[in-house]
């Protein structure tokens, strides 16, 4: 059946369910209720892993979440790969299949291993002092190497199959830790009408009790443990108010009580229903929270402490008395508290000889627990220290001496055989959720810990997480807590509440490296086991001159793995403090982050993946466009018809071909994305001036104009054409991308600045079809569907606007281009506007109408030297710049950046202005954002002068064009500048940034 | 994610609003007869304050409008909320400037 180290009874087993799994290419057995970690011990393995950066030996360190050293690679299928679970935290299933990490060719035999031999030459910062030189070789040779040797599991190469679910929720309280405290609290406040919420990662509630023998004779409010704890959870999970989730790490705290849970639904489930979510993250809002989430024991410092089968001592009782598996069979136990010889006395009991406890503390060692041992004829080395280790792949034997007066280890070494060391610096309170809502903490000096002071939220702090070790004190402590959170909820507390206890001091420990022999060097001493930090790193530090402990952190790397320092960051504290020789307060804590155990990206994730990622916005012409074989792109959420290929012709061909039809005969473009905003009221011509750089007063009804818009900080924000469509009405357009940024800038000044206009914004990007028929026929394709409008070329000029119908449907006719061609908007309410399409596409047939899509009209456009905000503007270019001086009203005495355009900068006859370039090879296209250079033989490195902001092959003109943004451009047209590429400089004359019809008699055709 | 108090609509999460950088910063009433300085102050210069910050949110995800916040950069605790054109409540200023809850 399983293995050796299983104890013949007692744990929180099913027996009558045995599990088979793979451990790397190892077929074991184990039950119900087993961890992989406890099933392993079971089996007697402890050889676990490869650590991250020496590749040595490691086993578990721990039993739960704080688990530094056993990650592991779990498998179901080839998608279902996750990698760096916590051998502690996975439940058996059967058929689980677990894999080790960080080594190679195998766990026992790893050649990486090699690089222990090497670590006097990798130090703290190793990688900030070596490998700096040559310095390709960092990115070519160093870094991939290193990377490849150091590291952690690989991260599934296939998409994630599962699903993930999202829930947000409200409560009155939550209290996170299902513990004694936190199960106290959940009753105290459910049972005072209040809402609750109580979520453990574990999974089932009962936090330390989980780990006590069923055989204890404590007892809870009168009631031996297991009943307790078997008659609250029955009450709280059957409670109408309360929400009891287990398996759900409270993995971050948020402003305004907003808590994330990760909920883990499906992953100790050996055939999870496929169907259902494997995670779900909630948000909860709660009124107040209530932290139970604990304490963790405290590893010692001291050389050879990592090797397999040197255990916390908790974590040894827990896997005794929650899942019957021994760690060992024959335990040395080195302390510095009482509570830990409760560890020797389980497993004495359980028959696991004990061979020595070692107390590194003076004094006689007499509290109860220690006489207890005495009693039970345990062996008790007081004022005693651990010197060294010994055993490759599992421990063999412990180093021990004797300490002197003055803590100074002196005498003879005594060598004590073991298989198995337990260890226990003390408890530290677990203040990540606490400190994460950014409360303060302060330092107890009595207890060695940081304990929660000013919340900063509200919170409260209730058992071990706030120094409150002892059980009763726990249960009581947790009940205060509960009452008191109800109350601060809003709820009448009718129970009378218990007196609050007081952190206990008893419970203190060792913090920093144990004492050791002057000048000894017998081996590592692990603070941080995850990322390989030795007492030694951070020595170095110390001495290198780092004083911040958050410096520290980042030079030695501890406390910054995957575990975030929760057994080690204490002990790192402790020992840079007493190489700074400061007090622990004055070195400080490290910030505390979310999250308090890794969560999957999925998680996170939630539905929002695929066609769920964004919203996707669709003009309703985009089927008809999809039909007739577009390639789309995405202009913010948008989807926008980029070309019309052919069968045979690429983007190239498809766009010369739509550039020559719009020239020659006549195009239609979908333009339904541009942003439509309606300025309407008695005020809107005044606004408009106040907010557009051109006169709009003088725009007549019926006519149009091209408007800029500012920042006021000077700079060109948006444009568009803009309709007077009455008295009290614009029809404003803007870019696809601007439009929700213009009408937020002018609510701005409408509402904070200017409430007195009598004006009103409306956004009607979505209410129009934009039918553009761009090109010479363009006038004679629309002229039999619309009725209503005199569109002959006297009556409506270029840059009018009028209203009539099309089809028999309304529409805002606005006669306007942005090709340079005569064209005409066809605007028509959205539902008409693939019929509208339709029709004018058919009708068009016999003029040779041919759909363009956005790069065409890019084209187009260029040719005429036409900006696009974004590409031939950043955000530093002002109208003058663009060559756009002629749209300013002149004689307005203010409008939004007008005061800017006056400062000094802005006058400078070195700034960027927008010009053409014409290479000297006209078949040869400029790569856009390329630089701009002013000579060809220059010493390296030289300023461009500017830059390549459009580049395009003109079919109309048979040559490549560009626009650029270069120094002084306009005083520089015919000369001769370089575009600088990688290959070469290549030539380039300075041109007018007008290439196609410079006159614009075409417009007016 | 924080929970904002808009006066026109009441509580709702963060998620509805734009925050739009620090409160009573009016735009002067004749730009021409600002100096540089002055102009330059009104567009780039900003506090930066450790605790109490009058700043303005829109509520655009709900209705649409500029509001006032008082909010301790310290904790973002909102100490009020108040609308465009009014001064901060003389109150929370005072609770501000008092031993925090």
């Amino acid at each position: 059946m399983s293995g050796t180290f299983r104890a013949p009874s007692g744990g929180r087993l099913d027996r009558s369910r045995p599990l088979h799994f793979r451990f790397d290419d190892r077929e074991l057995t184990g039950f119900a209720g087993d961890t992989l970690a406890s099933a392993l011990l079971a089996n007697g393995v402890h050889l676990l892993g490869r650590s991250f950066k020496y590749h040595r030996p490691r086993g578990v360190l721990g039993a739960g979440s704080e688990e530094p050293n056993a990650l592991v690679t779990v498998r179901r299928d080839s998608a279902r790969v996750t990698p760096n679970l916590r051998a502690t935290q996975v439940e058996l299933y059967d058929g689980l299949e677990a894999y080790s990490q960080n080594r190679w060719p195998s766990l026992g035999l790893d050649f990486g291993a090699v690089s222990g031999l090497l670590s006097p030459f990798i130090p703290a910062g190793f990688y900030y002092k070596t490998f700096m030189w040559p310095r390709q070789a960092w990115r070519r040779l160093y870094e991939p190497k290193i990377r490849a040797a150091a590291g952690l599991g690989r991260a599934p190469e296939q998409p994630d199959p599962d699903t993930y679910d999202n829930r947000f929720a409200h409560c009155d309280v939550l209290v996170v830790g299902a513990g004694p405290a936190g199960l106290a609290a959940a009753a105290a406040a459910a049972g005072s009408g209040a809402r609750v919420i109580l979520c453990d990662e574990q999974p089932e509630p009962g936090g330390s009790l989980l780990s006590d023998p069923s055989h204890s004779d404590a007892v809870i409010e009168g009631e031996p443990l297991d009943r307790w704890l078997a008659s609250t959870v029955r009450m709280l999970a059957s409670h109408p108010r309360v929400t009891l989730l287990t398996r759900t790490t409270a993995f971050g705290y948020f402003p305004h009580n907003l808590l994330g849970l990760n909920q883990r639904l499906s992953d100790h489930l050996g055939r999870p229903d496929r169907s259902q979510p494997r995670e779900r993250q909630w948000q909860v809002r709660a009124k107040e929270v209530v932290l139970a989430t604990g304490a963790i024991e405290r590893p010692l410092v001291f050389p050879g402490n990592d090797r397999p089968g040197i255990l916390l001592a908790a974590a040894a009782r827990t896997y005794l008395n929650r899942y019957g598996a021994l760690a060992g069979a024959r335990a040395v136990l080195v302390t510095a508290c009482d509570a830990a010889y409760q560890a020797a006395l389980d497993l004495h009991r359980a028959g696991v000889s004990i061979e020595a406890i070692v107390d590194v503390r003076a004094g006689s060692a007499d509290g109860a627990l220690p006489e207890a041992a005495r009693s039970a004829g345990l062996p008790i080395e007081t004022q005693s220290t651990i010197t060294g280790t010994s055993g490759r792949l599992r421990v063999r034997a412990v180093r021990v001496q004797k300490l002197d007066s003055s803590g100074v280890p002196a005498g003879p070494v005594r060598r004590i055989r073991c298989d198995l060391v337990l260890m226990s610096g003390g408890l530290t309170p677990s203040v990540h959720l606490f400190s994460q809502s950014r409360g303060k903490l302060a330092w107890d000096e009595s207890l060695g810990a940081f304990l929660p002071a000013q919340a900063a939220e509200r919170v409260r702090s209730a058992g071990a997480c706030r120094g409150v070790f002892s059980l009763s004190a726990a249960v009581r402590d947790g009940t205060h807590a509960g009452l008191s959170a109800a109350q601060s909820a809003g709820l009448p507390v009718a129970a009378s509440m218990p007196q609050l206890p007081p952190p206990e001091s008893s419970a203190a420990g060792t913090l920093g490296v144990l004492p050791q022999p002057p000048g000894a060097s017998a081996g590592k001493a692990f603070v941080d086991w995850q990322n390989d930090v030795t007492s030694r790193d951070l020595a170095l530090a110390a001495r290198e001159g780092f004083r911040s402990i958050e410096h520290v952190k980042r030079y030695t790397t501890t406390g910054m793995a995957t575990d975030q320092g929760k057994t080690s960051n204490i002990n790192a504290l402790a020992i840079v403090a007493r190489e700074l020789d400061k007090a622990m307060p004055q070195v400080g804590l490290t910030t505390f982050r979310p999250p308090y155990t890794p969560v999957s990206f999925g998680s996170f994730a939630g539905f929002a993946r695929g066609e769920l990622f964004d919203p996707v916005r669709t003009t309703p012409m985009h089927d008809w466009a999809a039909r007739n074989g577009a390639v789309f792109e995405d202009v913010g959420l948008w989807k926008r018809a980029r070309y019309f290929p052919r069968p045979g012709e690429d983007m190239h061909a498809a766009v010369a071909r739509e550039c020559l039809a719009v020239r020659n005969h006549c195009g239609i473009f979908d333009g339904s994305t541009l942003g439509k905003i309606e300025v309407m009221g008695k005020d809107a011509a005044t606004f408009m001036n106040r907010m557009y750089v051109n006169a709009w007063t003088s725009l007549a009804v019926g006519r149009c104009r091209y408007g800029i818009l500012l920042r006021d900080d000077g700079f060109i924000y948006d444009d568009g054409v803009v309709a007077r469509t009455a008295d009290d009405r614009f029809h404003v357009t803007t870019t696809t991308g601007g439009a929700a940024g213009v009408l937020a800038l002018m609510e701005d000044y409408r509402q904070t600045e200017w409430p007195d206009l009598n004006v009103w914004l409306t956004s009607t990007t979505e209410q129009w079809a934009v039918i553009a028929v761009q090109g010479p026929s363009a006038r004679r394709v629309l002229e039999p569907l619309v009725d209503g409008i005199d569109i002959s070329a006297a009556a409506m000029p270029h840059m009018s606007v009028s209203r009539g119908r099309i089809c028999g449907v309304p529409m805002l006719l606005m006669r306007v281009s942005f090709t340079g061609e005569l064209g005409f908007e066809v605007n028509v309410p959205a539902d008409f506007g693939l019929a509208v399409w339709q029709a004018i596409h058919d009708a068009g047939r016999q003029h040779g109408i041919t759909p363009y899509g956005t790069e065409t009209m890019h084209v187009l456009r260029a040719e005429k030297g036409y900006i696009i905000i974004g590409q031939d503007t950043d955000g530093t270019v002002t109208p003058d710049d663009a060559g756009l001086s002629w749209t300013i009203g002149k004689s307005k005495p203010d409008f939004v950046g007008k005061r800017s355009l006056q400062r000094p900068a802005f006058a400078s006859p070195y700034r960027k202005q927008l010009v053409g370039l014409l290479t000297r090879d006209a078949q040869h296209v400029l790569e856009e954002g390329a630089q701009v250079v002013p000579t060809r033989q220059r010493a390296a490195p030289e300023a461009a002068i500017g830059h390549v902001t459009s580049s395009y092959y003109s079919p109309s003109l048979g040559r490549s064009i560009a626009l650029a943004l270069v120094s002084a451009g306009r005083s520089r047209m015919g000369e001769t500048l370089y575009v600088a590429l990688p290959d070469g400089d290549i030539p380039v004359q300075v041109a007018s940034p007008v290439f196609y019809d410079p006159q614009g008699s075409r417009l007016n055709g | 994610m924080l929970l904002i108090e808009c006066p026109y609509c009441g509580v709702r999460p963060e998620l509805e609003f734009v925050y739009g950088g620090q409160a009573h910063v009016a735009r002067p009433g004749s730009p021409a007869e600002c100096s540089d300085e002055q102009w330059v102050e009104f567009l780039y210069l900003r506090e930066n304050s450790k605790g109490i910050h009058a700043e303005r949110w829109r509520h655009t995800h709900g209705c649409g409008r500029f509001f006032n916040a008082l909010r301790d950069t310290t904790n973002d605790h909102f100490l009020a909320t108040y609308r465009v054109g009014e001064t901060p409540p003389p109150a929370a200023l005072e609770r501000a400037a008092g031993p925090r809850p």
